[in-house]
């Protein structure tokens, strides 16, 4: 049971090049808007053709242009939750569940499962609403118990959760993670936010101007993203082009300094990177990666404080994240920072 | 009062919405999908009805539809009988001036309709004719409306073209629009005046009608109480 794409569609500014593999479980598309990640969704969906190559769900071949097979959107077995939820306006709740149930099943058992499905995500006593008359919230919800009672072989969401509140995002996300589990076939989430991504999903793929820069567990993908996309995708504030200098140790050019580095890949490495709360701010100018700082700037966040620093003249500034308590315990603002070996991301790819 | 001309024209300008209704939707339903230069060429060749003066249009018609032309020579040979003053060249003449302003509401609705609807029909397993009925159409209800008046109204008062290939023929092709223009060029205007004063009333009530089923989705409340699913448990 699995989704296999490898398909190119030339569009007006980019080539989608996009080659995926997805198992039973979670794949979240991380991706900049403009990346092709809902157009791959579409293409698996059917509302759009790819010029050439080959999608396969649990075997069965939805588009091949070498086989010439090209199934109708109808024929796909395909679950898509658009942003928008895509609730029909004219129908109730309870309608737009219903007209998607097959013509031959008897009308009381049609209508238990409406019920069903209601219940089951938390709708009971809506069914009879216009989507207008819904939450955000809600209508994303009855949007996938319309799909879910289609019994799809896989289910796509395009950033579902976009057009709501933040607290309201939050609690629909817990709620969507758990019918995907239960629903237990390959669920593909298209996302630009990386937390989002990250608590929901398995494994990832980070699409960057068409193409899949970086597949793979979370984990692998977050702790050793490898391409400069996938750095900056994962949230990576603090990137800078860099070249080797010596054994195991690269000169970062943005920030004007050489740093020492864990485990050399075997490739040049191209970009070095760390993370904004991986910087540590330190008393003296020991140890390694260990450098006197200039605050350029000093930015009071939500939860914590932000600096802005420099570590030689003339360089471009290196983003520091730390909680309010521990800046009350460091006392000021920081003098030295070390940029631990074991925390910075080598980058070999674009 | 010979009252034939307000039957011939309800009867023209119900016949023609109807015909109109049926070609714009089909027309505007397949034009939205062309590429964007057969579009255009379509787009202008179905528009240009309205754009044209009626008498040039009843020109065109006369060559279509005359004794030598292909739709005239056609109709001669299977029913052995004229187009051109028949009791329903009126109807033609008044469906091919009015039908570019049903088709040209419903292409701009179904161009400005929200294509992920479709697509989430179509992914769900519902076909294009399900789709094209029972979604968009009830969603382009004021446009649907809006447009079928305004072609209705248009039919209605259509004169140049239906005068050409018509004609003027008391109890027959002759319409209130064209009694209106008898009684004056006759100098009889009371009864030119009791025509026009018909015809405002017509015209008048079909806008009502518009401005008030048309604007604008019905509306739901929320509380109303209303039951709408009547089989669902609360």
């Amino acid at each position: 049971m699995a989704l296999e794409v490898d398909i190119k569609k030339r569009l007006p500014g980019f080539t989608l090049e996009v080659r995926l593999k997805a198992e039973d479980e979670i794949v979240g598309l991380l991706g900049a808007s403009g990346s092709g990640k809902s157009m791959t969704l579409k293409c698996v969906a059917g509302v759009e053709t790819p010029d050439e190559g080959v999608i396969l769900l649990n075997g069965r071949p939805l588009f091949d242009s070498d086989r010439n097979i090209n199934l109708p959107p109808q024929k796909r077995r395909v679950g898509y939750l658009f942003q928008s939820a895509a609730l029909f306006p004219n129908m109730t709740v309870a309608q737009n569940i219903l007209c998607v149930l097959k013509d031959k099943a008897p009308r009381a058992e049609k209508r238990r499962v409406v019920e069903d499905v209601l219940r089951r995500l938390g709708l009971e006593g809506l069914g009879d609403r216009y989507p207008a008359e819904l939450s955000g919230g809600q209508r994303q919800r009855a949007a996938l118990a319309r799909i879910l009672v289609t019994k799809p072989d896989i289910i796509m969401l395009d950033e579902p959760f976009s057009a709501l509140d933040a607290y309201l995002r939050w609690q629909l996300e817990q709620e969507m993670r758990l019918v995907l589990r239960d629903f237990g076939g390959t669920s593909l989430f298209v996302s630009h936010d990386r937390d989002e991504v990250y608590r929901l999903c398995d494994s990832i793929a980070v699409l960057s101007g068409g193409r899949v820069a970086a597949a793979g567990d979370k984990w692998a993908i977050f702790n050793n993203p490898e391409s400069f996309a996938a750095c900056q995708l994962t949230g990576c504030k603090n990137i800078s082009p860099a070249r080797t200098a010596g054994e195991n140790a690269v000169f970062a050019e943005d920030w004007g300094v050489t740093l020492r580095i864990q485990t050399p890949p075997r490739e040049p490495v191209r970009y070095v990177g760390i993370r904004a709360h991986d910087l540590e701010p330190c008393r003296g100018g020991d140890g390694p990666n260990a450098f006197p700082c200039e605050v350029v700037e000093a930015l009071r966040d939500t939860f914590s404080m932000v600096f802005l620093l420099r570590l030689a003249p003339g360089a471009k500034t290196l983003r520091l994240e730390m909680s309010r308590e521990a800046y009350k315990a460091l006392g000021g603002p920081p003098e030295y920072v070390r940029l631990p070996p074991e925390k910075l991301l080598p980058l070999t790819r674009d | 009062m010979d009252y034939s001309p307000l039957w011939i024209s309800l009867r023209t300008a119900i016949a023609a919405t109807v015909f109109s209704v049926a070609i714009g939707l089909a027309a505007a339903h397949y034009t939205v999908r062309l590429g964007k230069t057969l579009k255009g060429l379509v787009d202008g060749l179905l528009t240009l009805p309205i754009i044209l003066p009626p008498t040039v249009v009843g020109y065109f018609l006369l060559l279509f539809f005359g004794v030598n032309g292909p739709a005239g020579r056609l109709v001669q040979a299977l029913f052995h009988e004229r187009v051109v003053f028949s009791w329903y060249a009126p109807i033609i003449a008044s469906t091919v001036v009015a039908f570019p302003l049903f088709y040209r509401t419903m292409r701009g609705a179904f161009e400005e309709f929200d294509r992920t609807l479709i697509h989430s029909g179509q992914t769900l397993g519902l076909s294009n004719a399900f789709i094209f009925w029972r979604v968009i159409l009830p969603n382009c209800r004021p446009s649907f409306i809006a447009g079928t008046v305004l072609t209705f109204a248009r039919a209605l008062g259509e004169f140049g073209a239906t005068m050409m290939l018509a004609g003027n023929i008391p109890g027959r092709t002759a319409t209130i629009s064209i009694a209106v223009y008898s009684a004056m060029a006759a100098g009889n205007d009371a009864l030119a005046r009791r025509w026009v004063l018909i015809d405002l009333a017509i015209s008048f009530g079909a806008m009502l009608i518009m401005n008030f089923t048309g604007g604008g989705l019905r509306r739901r409340g929320a509380g109303s109480g209303e039951r709408r699913t009547p089989w669902l448990s609360r």
